[in-house]
Protein backbone atom coordinates (compact mmCIF):
# COMPACT_ATOMS: atom_id res chain seq x y z
CA UNK A 1 0.00 0.00 0.00
CA UNK A 2 1.45 3.82 -0.81
CA UNK A 3 1.98 6.08 1.81
CA UNK A 4 -1.20 7.93 1.87
CA UNK A 5 -3.16 5.04 1.52
CA UNK A 6 -1.84 3.10 4.65
CA UNK A 7 -2.34 6.51 6.67
CA UNK A 8 -6.07 6.84 5.79
CA UNK A 9 -6.37 3.07 6.95
CA UNK A 10 -4.77 4.16 10.17
CA UNK A 11 -6.38 6.97 10.85
CA UNK A 12 -10.13 4.68 9.89
CA UNK A 13 -8.43 1.86 12.46
CA UNK A 14 -8.24 4.94 15.36
CA UNK A 15 -11.04 6.28 14.33
CA UNK A 16 -13.29 3.17 14.79
CA UNK A 17 -10.96 2.49 18.02
CA UNK A 18 -11.67 5.34 19.71
CA UNK A 19 -16.02 4.96 18.99
CA UNK A 20 -15.51 1.40 20.49
CA UNK A 21 -12.76 -0.40 21.88
CA UNK A 22 -11.27 3.21 23.66
CA UNK A 23 -14.69 5.15 23.82
CA UNK A 24 -13.80 8.60 25.86
CA UNK A 25 -16.55 8.38 28.06
CA UNK A 26 -16.69 4.94 29.11
CA UNK A 27 -13.22 4.04 29.29
CA UNK A 28 -11.45 7.43 30.19
CA UNK A 29 -14.40 8.66 32.03
CA UNK A 30 -14.32 11.83 30.39
CA UNK A 31 -17.27 14.86 29.86
CA UNK A 32 -19.31 12.75 32.80
CA UNK A 33 -20.89 15.94 34.09
CA UNK A 34 -22.67 16.60 30.87
CA UNK A 35 -23.54 13.32 30.73
CA UNK A 36 -25.17 12.82 33.94
CA UNK A 37 -26.89 15.94 34.08
CA UNK A 38 -27.87 16.55 29.99
CA UNK A 39 -29.00 13.16 29.40
CA UNK A 40 -32.45 12.76 30.27
CA UNK A 41 -34.39 13.48 27.03
CA UNK A 42 -32.95 11.89 23.80
CA UNK A 43 -33.43 15.04 21.64
CA UNK A 44 -31.54 16.85 24.14
CA UNK A 45 -28.72 14.81 24.71
CA UNK A 46 -28.54 14.11 20.72
CA UNK A 47 -28.09 18.01 20.42
CA UNK A 48 -25.49 18.19 23.00
CA UNK A 49 -23.56 14.81 21.22
CA UNK A 50 -23.62 16.62 17.54
CA UNK A 51 -22.11 19.83 18.99
CA UNK A 52 -19.25 17.72 20.88
CA UNK A 53 -18.41 15.94 17.48
CA UNK A 54 -18.53 18.91 15.33
CA UNK A 55 -16.42 20.74 17.82
CA UNK A 56 -14.48 18.06 18.66
CA UNK A 57 -13.44 17.38 15.34
CA UNK A 58 -12.21 20.79 14.47
CA UNK A 59 -10.72 21.70 17.88
CA UNK A 60 -8.42 17.89 18.05
CA UNK A 61 -7.05 19.23 14.30
CA UNK A 62 -6.62 22.72 14.93
CA UNK A 63 -4.49 22.28 18.27
CA UNK A 64 -2.42 19.44 16.67
CA UNK A 65 -1.91 21.93 14.27
CA UNK A 66 -0.98 25.20 17.12
CA UNK A 67 0.90 22.36 18.84
CA UNK A 68 3.08 20.69 15.94
CA UNK A 69 3.93 24.65 14.49
CA UNK A 70 4.08 26.66 16.91
CA UNK A 71 4.83 25.12 20.35
CA UNK A 72 7.11 22.32 19.48
CA UNK A 73 9.83 24.85 17.50
CA UNK A 74 9.58 27.56 20.09
CA UNK A 75 10.29 24.61 22.47
CA UNK A 76 7.09 25.66 24.67
CA UNK A 77 5.30 22.28 24.61
CA UNK A 78 4.14 23.00 28.81
CA UNK A 79 2.42 25.91 27.04
CA UNK A 80 -0.26 23.50 25.54
CA UNK A 81 -3.00 23.65 28.06
CA UNK A 82 -3.46 27.05 27.93
CA UNK A 83 -3.26 27.36 24.19
CA UNK A 84 -5.69 24.33 24.01
CA UNK A 85 -8.52 25.82 25.99
CA UNK A 86 -7.93 29.43 24.44
CA UNK A 87 -8.32 27.66 21.03
CA UNK A 88 -10.92 25.68 21.97
CA UNK A 89 -13.50 28.62 23.47
CA UNK A 90 -12.32 30.94 20.55
CA UNK A 91 -13.02 28.22 18.43
CA UNK A 92 -16.68 27.75 19.97
CA UNK A 93 -17.63 31.91 20.42
CA UNK A 94 -16.71 32.08 17.06
CA UNK A 95 -18.94 29.25 15.39
CA UNK A 96 -21.73 30.42 17.84
CA UNK A 97 -21.74 33.62 16.56
CA UNK A 98 -21.83 32.16 12.28
CA UNK A 99 -24.53 29.71 13.43
CA UNK A 100 -26.46 32.58 15.09
CA UNK A 101 -25.70 35.02 11.73
CA UNK A 102 -26.30 32.27 8.97
CA UNK A 103 -28.80 29.59 10.57
CA UNK A 104 -30.84 31.02 13.12
CA UNK A 105 -32.62 27.39 13.11
CA UNK A 106 -29.95 25.22 13.66
CA UNK A 107 -28.70 28.43 16.45
CA UNK A 108 -31.60 27.55 18.26
CA UNK A 109 -31.31 23.90 18.36
CA UNK A 110 -27.34 23.89 18.55
CA UNK A 111 -26.59 27.07 20.12
CA UNK A 112 -27.65 26.43 23.90
CA UNK A 113 -25.50 23.47 24.02
CA UNK A 114 -22.24 25.70 22.43
CA UNK A 115 -21.20 27.40 25.33
CA UNK A 116 -21.62 24.15 27.79
CA UNK A 117 -18.75 21.94 25.57
CA UNK A 118 -15.78 25.04 26.60
CA UNK A 119 -16.06 23.21 29.87
CA UNK A 120 -16.46 20.06 28.76
CA UNK A 121 -13.36 17.61 29.89
CA UNK A 122 -13.70 15.64 26.74
CA UNK A 123 -12.84 18.36 24.11
CA UNK A 124 -10.12 19.29 25.94
CA UNK A 125 -8.86 15.81 26.82
CA UNK A 126 -9.19 14.36 23.32
CA UNK A 127 -6.33 17.07 22.26
CA UNK A 128 -4.18 15.78 25.15
CA UNK A 129 -4.37 12.58 24.52
CA UNK A 130 -3.87 13.22 20.49
CA UNK A 131 -0.79 14.87 21.94
CA UNK A 132 0.38 11.91 24.43
CA UNK A 133 -0.43 9.31 21.31
CA UNK A 134 1.38 11.09 18.87
CA UNK A 135 -0.83 10.71 16.34
CA UNK A 136 -0.25 12.34 12.75
CA UNK A 137 -2.46 14.67 10.95
CA UNK A 138 -4.59 12.32 9.36
CA UNK A 139 -4.97 10.37 12.69
CA UNK A 140 -5.44 13.14 15.02
CA UNK A 141 -9.01 14.25 12.05
CA UNK A 142 -10.06 10.59 12.41
CA UNK A 143 -9.32 10.17 16.44
CA UNK A 144 -11.05 13.74 16.65
CA UNK A 145 -14.16 12.72 15.04
CA UNK A 146 -14.37 9.26 16.08
CA UNK A 147 -14.10 10.21 19.94
CA UNK A 148 -17.01 12.98 19.37
CA UNK A 149 -18.80 9.92 17.84
CA UNK A 150 -18.25 7.42 20.52
CA UNK A 151 -19.50 10.27 23.06
CA UNK A 152 -22.75 10.81 21.04
CA UNK A 153 -23.44 7.07 21.07
CA UNK A 154 -22.78 6.68 24.63
CA UNK A 155 -25.06 9.61 25.74
CA UNK A 156 -27.32 8.68 22.93
CA UNK A 157 -28.45 5.57 24.93
CA UNK A 158 -27.78 6.40 28.54
CA UNK A 159 -30.66 9.20 27.25
CA UNK A 160 -32.71 6.00 25.91
CA UNK A 161 -32.83 4.08 28.46
CA UNK A 162 -33.75 7.19 31.25
CA UNK A 163 -36.84 8.06 29.35
CA UNK A 164 -37.49 4.43 30.21
CA UNK A 165 -36.47 3.95 33.65
CA UNK A 166 -38.67 7.14 35.00
CA UNK A 167 -41.70 4.37 35.31
CA UNK A 168 -39.23 1.93 37.01
CA UNK A 169 -38.77 1.65 40.77
CA UNK A 170 -35.73 2.66 41.79
CA UNK A 171 -34.37 3.09 45.27
CA UNK A 172 -33.94 6.54 47.04
CA UNK A 173 -30.52 7.13 47.52
CA UNK A 174 -29.92 5.69 43.93
CA UNK A 175 -32.32 7.76 41.89
CA UNK A 176 -30.71 9.98 39.39
CA UNK A 177 -26.72 10.38 39.39
CA UNK A 178 -26.71 6.94 41.51
CA UNK A 179 -28.43 4.72 38.96
CA UNK A 180 -26.86 6.81 35.82
CA UNK A 181 -23.62 5.42 36.81
CA UNK A 182 -24.80 2.12 37.53
CA UNK A 183 -26.04 1.83 34.02
CA UNK A 184 -22.96 3.72 32.38
CA UNK A 185 -21.25 0.67 34.16
CA UNK A 186 -23.13 -1.57 32.86
CA UNK A 187 -22.61 -0.03 29.39
CA UNK A 188 -18.83 0.11 29.74
CA UNK A 189 -19.13 -3.33 30.77
CA UNK A 190 -20.94 -4.67 27.04
CA UNK A 191 -18.14 -1.77 25.23
CA UNK A 192 -15.38 -4.43 26.86
CA UNK A 193 -16.79 -6.94 24.61
CA UNK A 194 -15.54 -4.95 21.73
CA UNK A 195 -11.95 -5.16 22.79
CA UNK A 196 -9.89 -7.36 20.62
CA UNK A 197 -11.90 -6.54 17.52
CA UNK A 198 -9.28 -4.28 16.42
CA UNK A 199 -5.74 -4.73 16.71
CA UNK B 1 -24.21 37.41 42.92
CA UNK B 2 -25.09 39.16 46.22
CA UNK B 3 -22.49 39.45 49.14
CA UNK B 4 -22.48 36.41 51.34
CA UNK B 5 -22.68 37.02 55.14
CA UNK B 6 -19.57 35.79 56.86
CA UNK B 7 -19.23 32.23 57.69
CA UNK B 8 -17.24 30.91 60.69
CA UNK B 9 -14.74 28.58 59.61
CA UNK B 10 -16.05 25.66 61.01
CA UNK B 11 -19.02 25.82 58.83
CA UNK B 12 -16.68 26.36 55.89
CA UNK B 13 -15.09 22.92 57.00
CA UNK B 14 -18.27 20.97 57.48
CA UNK B 15 -19.79 22.18 54.44
CA UNK B 16 -16.43 21.35 52.18
CA UNK B 17 -16.40 17.56 53.50
CA UNK B 18 -19.70 16.59 54.14
CA UNK B 19 -22.89 19.16 53.95
CA UNK B 20 -21.91 20.17 50.76
CA UNK B 21 -19.61 17.27 49.29
CA UNK B 22 -19.02 18.55 45.91
CA UNK B 23 -19.68 14.68 44.53
CA UNK B 24 -22.28 13.17 46.01
CA UNK B 25 -24.34 16.93 45.86
CA UNK B 26 -23.98 17.11 42.49
CA UNK B 27 -21.85 14.35 41.14
CA UNK B 28 -19.95 17.13 39.78
CA UNK B 29 -15.86 17.22 38.39
CA UNK B 30 -15.49 13.57 38.84
CA UNK B 31 -13.81 13.34 34.97
CA UNK B 32 -10.52 14.22 35.81
CA UNK B 33 -9.98 11.30 38.63
CA UNK B 34 -12.51 8.60 38.62
CA UNK B 35 -9.82 7.49 35.76
CA UNK B 36 -6.85 6.85 38.01
CA UNK B 37 -9.02 5.53 40.70
CA UNK B 38 -7.80 1.84 39.71
CA UNK B 39 -4.68 2.13 41.95
CA UNK B 40 -4.20 4.36 45.47
CA UNK B 41 -1.05 6.02 45.18
CA UNK B 42 -1.96 7.55 41.63
CA UNK B 43 -5.19 9.20 43.32
CA UNK B 44 -3.29 10.46 46.20
CA UNK B 45 -1.26 11.59 43.60
CA UNK B 46 -3.65 13.76 41.87
CA UNK B 47 -6.27 14.36 44.51
CA UNK B 48 -3.60 16.30 46.41
CA UNK B 49 -2.70 18.20 43.45
CA UNK B 50 -6.30 19.24 42.79
CA UNK B 51 -6.73 20.01 46.02
CA UNK B 52 -3.26 22.16 46.44
CA UNK B 53 -4.63 24.02 42.86
CA UNK B 54 -8.51 24.65 44.00
CA UNK B 55 -7.13 26.16 46.96
CA UNK B 56 -4.30 28.47 45.92
CA UNK B 57 -6.40 29.89 42.42
CA UNK B 58 -9.52 30.23 44.78
CA UNK B 59 -7.29 32.36 46.76
CA UNK B 60 -6.08 34.20 43.42
CA UNK B 61 -8.98 35.08 42.40
CA UNK B 62 -10.43 36.33 45.23
CA UNK B 63 -7.30 38.93 45.63
CA UNK B 64 -8.04 39.81 42.01
CA UNK B 65 -11.52 39.71 42.81
CA UNK B 66 -11.69 43.98 42.89
CA UNK B 67 -9.30 44.06 39.29
CA UNK B 68 -11.28 41.49 37.13
CA UNK B 69 -14.25 42.95 34.51
CA UNK B 70 -17.47 40.95 35.35
CA UNK B 71 -17.60 39.54 31.82
CA UNK B 72 -14.52 37.97 31.38
CA UNK B 73 -14.09 36.84 35.08
CA UNK B 74 -14.58 32.95 33.12
CA UNK B 75 -11.34 33.34 31.43
CA UNK B 76 -9.59 34.90 33.53
CA UNK B 77 -10.41 32.10 36.24
CA UNK B 78 -9.37 29.44 33.54
CA UNK B 79 -6.39 30.94 33.24
CA UNK B 80 -4.98 31.69 36.74
CA UNK B 81 -6.13 27.44 36.92
CA UNK B 82 -4.13 26.61 33.96
CA UNK B 83 -1.41 28.45 35.26
CA UNK B 84 -1.09 26.44 38.63
CA UNK B 85 -2.08 23.21 36.98
CA UNK B 86 1.18 23.79 34.79
CA UNK B 87 3.25 24.18 37.63
CA UNK B 88 2.05 21.07 39.32
CA UNK B 89 2.44 19.19 35.96
CA UNK B 90 6.01 20.38 35.83
CA UNK B 91 6.77 19.94 38.81
CA UNK B 92 5.70 16.24 38.53
CA UNK B 93 7.79 15.90 35.71
CA UNK B 94 10.86 17.11 36.79
CA UNK B 95 10.78 15.08 40.19
CA UNK B 96 8.59 12.11 39.41
CA UNK B 97 8.36 10.98 35.98
CA UNK B 98 7.07 7.90 36.27
CA UNK B 99 4.07 8.98 37.67
CA UNK B 100 3.69 12.02 35.12
CA UNK B 101 3.14 9.24 33.02
CA UNK B 102 1.08 7.25 34.92
CA UNK B 103 -1.45 9.93 35.28
CA UNK B 104 -0.78 11.12 31.47
CA UNK B 105 -3.94 13.84 30.12
CA UNK B 106 -5.39 13.78 33.83
CA UNK B 107 -2.83 16.05 35.35
CA UNK B 108 -4.25 18.49 32.56
CA UNK B 109 -7.75 17.90 32.64
CA UNK B 110 -7.60 19.70 36.59
CA UNK B 111 -7.93 23.14 34.17
CA UNK B 112 -11.35 21.79 33.28
CA UNK B 113 -12.70 20.03 36.71
CA UNK B 114 -15.85 21.52 37.23
CA UNK B 115 -15.07 21.53 41.36
CA UNK B 116 -12.61 24.44 40.75
CA UNK B 117 -14.44 26.25 38.50
CA UNK B 118 -17.51 25.94 40.87
CA UNK B 119 -15.86 27.03 43.83
CA UNK B 120 -13.82 29.94 42.24
CA UNK B 121 -17.53 30.91 40.40
CA UNK B 122 -19.99 30.68 43.75
CA UNK B 123 -17.30 31.45 46.73
CA UNK B 124 -14.12 33.11 45.84
CA UNK B 125 -15.81 36.05 43.40
CA UNK B 126 -17.31 37.40 46.34
CA UNK B 127 -15.66 36.52 49.43
CA UNK B 128 -11.72 37.84 51.11
CA UNK B 129 -8.95 35.59 50.36
CA UNK B 130 -8.06 34.13 53.95
CA UNK B 131 -12.09 31.97 53.59
CA UNK B 132 -11.41 31.65 49.88
CA UNK B 133 -8.26 29.49 50.56
CA UNK B 134 -9.82 27.63 53.36
CA UNK B 135 -13.07 26.82 51.20
CA UNK B 136 -11.01 25.47 48.48
CA UNK B 137 -8.93 23.59 50.49
CA UNK B 138 -11.81 21.43 51.98
CA UNK B 139 -13.98 21.41 48.88
CA UNK B 140 -10.94 19.45 47.41
CA UNK B 141 -10.29 17.51 50.33
CA UNK B 142 -14.14 16.19 50.67
CA UNK B 143 -14.21 15.59 46.95
CA UNK B 144 -10.24 13.84 47.66
CA UNK B 145 -11.98 11.69 50.41
CA UNK B 146 -14.61 9.99 48.24
CA UNK B 147 -12.08 9.16 45.66
CA UNK B 148 -9.27 7.82 48.05
CA UNK B 149 -12.51 5.78 49.63
CA UNK B 150 -13.20 4.85 45.99
CA UNK B 151 -9.80 3.60 44.65
CA UNK B 152 -8.94 2.01 48.20
CA UNK B 153 -12.21 -0.19 47.42
CA UNK B 154 -11.22 -1.00 43.61
CA UNK B 155 -7.51 -1.85 44.20
CA UNK B 156 -8.62 -4.05 47.21
CA UNK B 157 -10.99 -6.10 45.63
CA UNK B 158 -9.53 -6.18 42.00
CA UNK B 159 -6.04 -6.80 43.12
CA UNK B 160 -5.44 -7.59 46.88
CA UNK B 161 -3.68 -5.15 47.71
CA UNK B 162 -3.09 -1.36 49.09
CA UNK B 163 -0.68 1.44 48.07
CA UNK B 164 1.05 -1.76 46.89
CA UNK B 165 1.01 -3.51 49.65
CA UNK B 166 -0.43 -7.01 50.06
CA UNK B 167 -3.37 -7.32 52.24
CA UNK B 168 -3.66 -10.40 54.30
CA UNK B 169 -6.71 -11.98 53.10
CA UNK B 170 -7.17 -10.22 50.22
CA UNK B 171 -4.00 -11.42 48.03
CA UNK B 172 -3.91 -15.31 49.24
CA UNK B 173 -5.97 -17.61 47.39
CA UNK B 174 -8.89 -17.35 49.45
CA UNK B 175 -9.78 -14.00 47.53
CA UNK B 176 -10.81 -14.76 43.84
CA UNK B 177 -9.72 -11.19 42.35
CA UNK B 178 -12.60 -9.21 40.89
CA UNK B 179 -10.52 -7.85 37.65
CA UNK B 180 -13.92 -6.02 36.78
CA UNK B 181 -13.20 -3.49 39.49
CA UNK B 182 -9.47 -2.54 37.89
CA UNK B 183 -11.62 -1.91 34.89
CA UNK B 184 -13.17 1.02 33.75
CA UNK B 185 -17.00 -0.46 34.59
CA UNK B 186 -15.57 -0.56 38.41
CA UNK B 187 -14.78 2.72 39.03
CA UNK B 188 -19.39 3.08 37.66
CA UNK B 189 -20.34 0.69 39.93
CA UNK B 190 -17.68 1.65 43.08
CA UNK B 191 -18.70 5.26 42.78
CA UNK B 192 -22.59 4.44 42.06
CA UNK B 193 -22.40 2.66 45.58
CA UNK B 194 -20.67 4.84 47.52
CA UNK B 195 -23.40 8.01 46.35
CA UNK B 196 -25.88 5.56 47.20
CA UNK B 197 -24.47 5.20 50.81
CA UNK B 198 -23.89 8.64 51.54
CA UNK B 199 -27.19 9.68 50.09
CA UNK B 200 -29.21 7.44 52.10
CA UNK B 201 -27.28 8.13 55.40
CA UNK B 202 -28.19 11.87 54.49
CA UNK B 203 -31.73 10.60 54.75
CA UNK B 204 -31.42 9.17 57.95
CA UNK B 205 -29.67 12.37 59.03
CA UNK B 206 -32.89 14.29 57.54
CA UNK B 207 -35.23 13.15 59.24
CA UNK B 208 -33.75 12.68 62.90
Amino acid sequence: MNGIGSEMWLALVTCFAAIFTQNILLTTFLGMCPFTSVSREVKTAAGLGAAVVFVMTFTTALNYLAYKHVLLPLELEFFRFILFIIIIAAFVQFVEMVIDRYSPKLYQNLGIFLPLITVNCAILGASLFMVIREYTFIQTIGYGFGAGVGWLLAILAMAGIRTRLNESRVPEGLRGPGITLIIAGMMALAFIGFTGVLS
Amino acid sequence: MSPQPAKPMKDLVADGLWRDNPIFRQVLGICSTLAVTNVVLNTVVMCTSLTLVTAISCMTVSLLRHWTPRNIRMMVQTLIIAFYVIIVDLILKAYWPEMSRNLGPYVGLIITNCIIMGRCEAFAGSNPPAPSFVDGLFSGLGYSLILVAISVVRELLGMGTILGFAMPYFSSDLWDKWVIMVMPPGAFFTLACMIWLCRSIKKKEAKS
